[in-house]
C-alpha cells in the first residue's frame, strides 16, 4: 500500500504577492533599525521604551512576513499579514483615543494608510485562498482477482461508498452521469455532478466533476495484471481542489482526516470486499468503514444493543 | 456473560459483559467449552503491546461448539453443534498471503491494517484478544466468542478427543511445530530450544517427531527442565551454566545445527549486569524487547545453521549480532504461527499418539479465577506450565 499527495503553488511568481512581500521588507527594515524615529514619524513626539519595543517588535513580523512571501510563498503569510494589520489598527486607535493633540495629523494619515493596506491584503488574502490548492493523490492496492471481474465491480459507482470513507452516495443519473454526496471535514456535506470521461473494461474508468461543483475533482482507476498471476494492480489517483487551499490540508489533517490516509484505507477495504466479500469488523471497531477514525477505540468486547444498531445502520 | 478483561498493567478481571451477536455474514459464536493462557498474553498484561484498551478481552486459544452461524457460510462447511478449535490469526483464505499459506500475514483481517502497518512496514492479521494493533478483536477467555470468516479458519472435531487434547491446536503446538518445521530438521541434527515454557516443550517434542537425532532445553526453572527431561531431552541451565559452553560441550565443539528461540521480547538473562542493560533499555523504551535468548542462539548456532524465532518479538532491538549472522551464513526463520497451515497434520499426530499435548497442563481452573491462573503463570509459582480454563 502506498500513497503520495502533492501540491502546487503558483503563488511564486505572483504580482500582487511579491509586492507585498516587498512592501512588508521595506516597512520592517526601518522598524526594525530605528524604532525611534519610526514612531515619530508617526505621531509619537517621545517615544517610550514601549513604543521603541512595541515598533521593533512590528518590523520582526513584517520581516518575517516578508521573508515568507518571497521565499516560501503560502496563503497563510497573506493571512498572517491581514492579522497584523489589524493589531496595527487595533494600536493606532488606541492612539488616536489617547492623544494628547502633538502629531494627530501624522497618525490619522497613518491610520488611513494601514486601512488601504489592510483592504489590499484581505483582497490578496481571499483570492489567493480562494484560487485553492490543487491536491493530487495517489493510491495502490493488488487484489487477487482478475482485472476484468475488479473493473467490473468499481464500476457499479453506488457501491463506492461501501469502502470509501468520506463518500456518503453516489447516484447513478444517466449512462455517463452521477451524482455524488460527501462528508467533508467538520461534518459539512458536499454534493457534485460527475461525468465518466472513460472506462475501458479490466483497463480503467475516469470521472470527473461537472462545471460548477463545490469541489472541482476528477479521478481515475487504472487495472493492471499483476505478474505472475497474482491478480490485479489498481492504483487510484484522485485529483481535486481542496477548499481553503493549504489551509483547508491542515485544518483536515489536524482533525484526522487526512486524505492520503482515507484513500489508503479505502483501498483496503476495496482489496477486503472483493477478496472475502464485506468490509471486515471487529469488537474495536465494529463500524468497518470508519476503523481508522475511532482511534482510540472501543474496548474489544461484545456490543450493547444500542451500539449494536448503530454498528449495523 | 463472564468474561476475563484487560484493566490495565499487570491487571486482569472476570467481568460480564454483553453475549457477541454477528457482526459479519461469515461469522459463527461459539459457546468455549475450554480456552487458555498463553504466554504472550503475558506481554500483553506486562503492558509491552502497545494500544491496549481497557476492559479489552483477553484470549487467543480456545475452542467450542458453533451455536450461531451467520448466513454467508454454507451449512456443507459449518453448522449448530459442530466442535471446533478456533486458530489464534484470523485469515480469509482468499488473499496473496493466504495463498501462500501465510495466514498470519493475512491481508483483509485486520481493520487496523494502517496502525499495523506503521508498526512492521506492512499490515499483519487480525488476531483475538491481542491489542487493537492486531484489529480489536474481542477475545476467547470468555464463555462465547464471535468467530470471524469462520468457514475459512475453524478445524472442526469429528472423533472423541478431549479438549484437553486438542485445544492447543490453536495456537501453542502448532507454534512449537512450525519452529521445529522452520529449521529444516536433517537426519543427525541436534537442535537447541529456548525457552521450556509449553511452546518451547511442543518445539521440542515436534523437532523429535521431524528427526532430530538431540534435543537440548535451555531454561532457568527447573520444573520446566525437568518436565523436559522426563521426555529424553538434555536440559541446560542458564543460571548454573554458561549457555554458549554447555552447548560446545554437548556438541563436541561444533554448536547446534539448528536454534528455536520460544522466548522471545521479555527474555532474562543469566548475568544479571547484561540483564539490567536490557531491562532499563526497555523501561525507558529505547528498545521495547529484551533479545538475550536470542543473541545467544545466534552466537551458539553452528555455521550454516538455522535460527528459527517463534518468540514473540513486537518492535526493536539492541545489538543483534548481525556481524556473527552474516559471516556465518546463518539463516534466520520467523514468523507468527500459520496455524491453519499445521491443524490438520498435527491433529493427525495427536491421533496417531506421536504427540501428547496434555503433557503441559498443570493447572485447570475455571474462567471465574482467570486471574489467579495469570498470577501463577506469570510468576512460575506451584510450578506452573500451563493453565487451562473452563467457562
Amino acid at each position: 500500500m502506498k500513497t503520495d499527495i502533492r501540491s502546487a503553488s503558483g503563488l511564486r511568481h505572483d504580482p500582487l504577492v511579491r509586492g507585498l512581500g516587498w512592501a512588508s521588507a521595506l516597512l520592517g527594515v526601518p522598524q526594525v533599525a530605528a524604532p525611534a524615529g519610526f514612531a515619530r514619524a508617526l505621531g509619537v513626539e517621545r517615544p517610550s521604551i514601549r513604543h521603541r519595543s512595541a515598533t521593533a517588535a512590528v518590523g520582526v513580523r513584517e520581516l518575517a512576513a516578508a521573508a515568507g512571501l518571497l521565499a516560501r510563498p503560502h496563503p497563510a503569510w497573506l493571512w498572517g499579514r491581514v492579522g497584523g494589520d489589524l493589531m496595527d489598527l487595533a494600536m493606532l486607535g488606541r492612539a488616536l483615543r489617547n492623544h494628547d493633540g502633538r502629531g494627530l495629523g501624522r497618525t490619522v494619515a497613518a491610520t488611513a494608510a494601514v486601512t488601504a493596506i489592510t483592504a489590499t491584503d484581505v483582497y490578496a488574502a481571499v483570492t489567493r485562498t480562494r484560487r485553492s490548492t490543487p491536491m493530487e493523490l495517489t493510491a495502490t492496492t493488488t487484489v487477487t482477482r482478475p482485472p476484468d471481474e475488479v473493473h467490473a465491480f468499481w464500476s457499479d459507482l453506488t457501491r463506492l461508498p461501501d469502502f470509501m470513507a468520506h463518500l456518503d452516495e453516489v447516484r447513478v443519473t444517466g449512462p455517463r452521469t452521477s451524482h455524488w454526496r460527501v462528508v467533508a471535514p467538520f461534518g459539512r456535506a458536499v454534493e457534485w455532478d460527475a461525468e465518466t470521461t472513460q472506462d475501458v473494461p479490466g483497463r480503467l474508468i475516469a470521472w470527473r466533476s461537472v462545471d460548477g461543483a463545490d469541489i472541482d475533482n476528477s479521478g481515475e482507476v487504472r487495472f493492471t495484471p499483476a505478474p505472475g498471476d497474482r491478480g490485479t494492480e489498481i492504483r487510484v489517483t484522485l485529483r481535486y481542489d481542496l477548499p481553503g487551499g493549504a489551509l483547508g490540508a491542515a485544518a483536515a489533517r489536524y482533525f484526522g482526516e487526512e486524505p492520503h490516509q482515507q484513500l489508503d484505507d479505502d483501498l483496503r477495504r476495496f482489496k477486503q470486499i472483493v477478496e472475502t466479500g464485506e468490509v471486515v469488523r471487529s469488537e474495536g471497531a465494529p463500524g468497518g468503514k470508519q476503523a481508522r477514525g475511532e482511534f482510540p477505540q472501543r474496548p474489544a468486547r461484545p456490543l450493547t444493543e444500542d451500539e449494536l444498531k448503530e454498528a449495523l445502520a | 456473560m463472564k468474561a476475563n478483561c484487560w484493566t490495565g498493567r499487570n491487571s486482569v478481571e472476570v467481568q460480564h459483559v454483553p453475549e457477541p451477536s454477528i457482526l459479519n455474514n461469515r461469522d459463527a459464536i461459539v459457546r468455549i467449552t475450554s480456552t487458555a493462557i498463553c504466554g504472550s498474553d503475558l506481554h500483553l498484561l506486562d503492558g509491552y503491546v502497545p494500544t491496549m484498551e481497557k476492559g479489552d478481552i483477553l484470549g487467543h486459544e480456545f475452542m467450542g461448539e458453533v451455536v450461531e452461524v451467520g448466513p454467508g457460510i454454507s451449512h456443507d462447511r459449518l453448522r449448530v453443534g459442530d466442535r471446533v478449535v478456533v486458530p489464534f490469526p484470523i485469515a480469509c483464505g482468499a488473499c496473496a498471503s493466504c495463498r501462500a499459506e501465510l495466514y498470519s500475514c493475512c491481508e483483509n483481517t485486520n481493520p487496523n491494517a494502517g496502525v499495523s502497518e506503521k508498526f512492521f512496514g506492512h499490515p499483519t492479521a487480525g488476531i483475538y484478544g491481542y491489542s487493537h494493533l492486531t484489529g480489536g478483536f474481542a477475545g476467547g477467555q470468555a464463555e462465547y466468542a464471535r468467530v470471524v470468516l469462520a468457514d475459512a479458519n475453524v478445524l472442526k472435531i469429528e472423533s472423541d478427543l478431549s479438549d484437553e487434547q486438542v485445544l492447543f491446536l490453536s495456537d501453542i503446538l502448532p507454534t512449537g511445530y512450525m519452529g521445529a518445521d522452520m529449521c529444516d530438521i536433517q537426519r543427525g541434527d541436534v537442535v537447541a530450544v529456548w525457552g521450556a515454557g509449553p511452546v518451547g516443550q511442543f518445539a521440542m517434542d515436534s523437532a523429535r517427531v521431524l528427526g532430530a537425532e538431540k534435543v537440548i532445553a535451555i531454561d532457568k526453572e527447573a520444573y520446566r527442565l525437568d518436565m523436559a527431561e522426563a521426555q529424553g531431552y538434555t536440559a541446560v541451565n542458564f543460571e548454573s551454566a554458561d549457555v554458549r559452553s554447555a552447548l560446545l560441550d554437548l556438541t563436541g565443539g561444533r554448536g547446534p545445527d539448528k536454534c528455536i528461540d520460544a522466548v522471545g521480547m521479555e527474555a532474562v538473562h543469566g548475568a544479571s549486569h547484561i540483564h539490567l542493560y536490557d531491562r532499563a533499555k526497555q523501561a525507558v523504551r529505547s528498545e521495547t524487547d529484551r533479545p538475550h535468548a536470542l543473541r545467544q542462539a545466534v552466537l551458539s548456532c553452528r555455521s550454516g545453521g538455522v535460527v528459527s524465532v517463534i518468540g514473540v518479538y513486537g518492535g526493536l532491538i539492541d545489538k543483534f549480532p548481525a556481524g556473527a549472522w552474516m559471516n556465518r551464513s546463518l539463516t534466520l526463520r520467523t514468523g507468527q504461527c500459520h496455524v491453519q497451515r499445521y491443524m490438520e497434520p498435527l491433529l493427525g499426530l495427536i491421533e496417531q499418539g506421536a504427540i501428547d499435548p496434555t503433557r503441559v497442563i498443570t493447572h485447570r481452573l475455571p474462567l471465574a479465577e482467570a486471574p489467579t491462573g495469570y498470577d501463577l503463570f506469570k510468576n512460575k509459582q506451584d510450578d506452573c506450565e500451563k493453565v487451562v480454563l473452563s467457562p
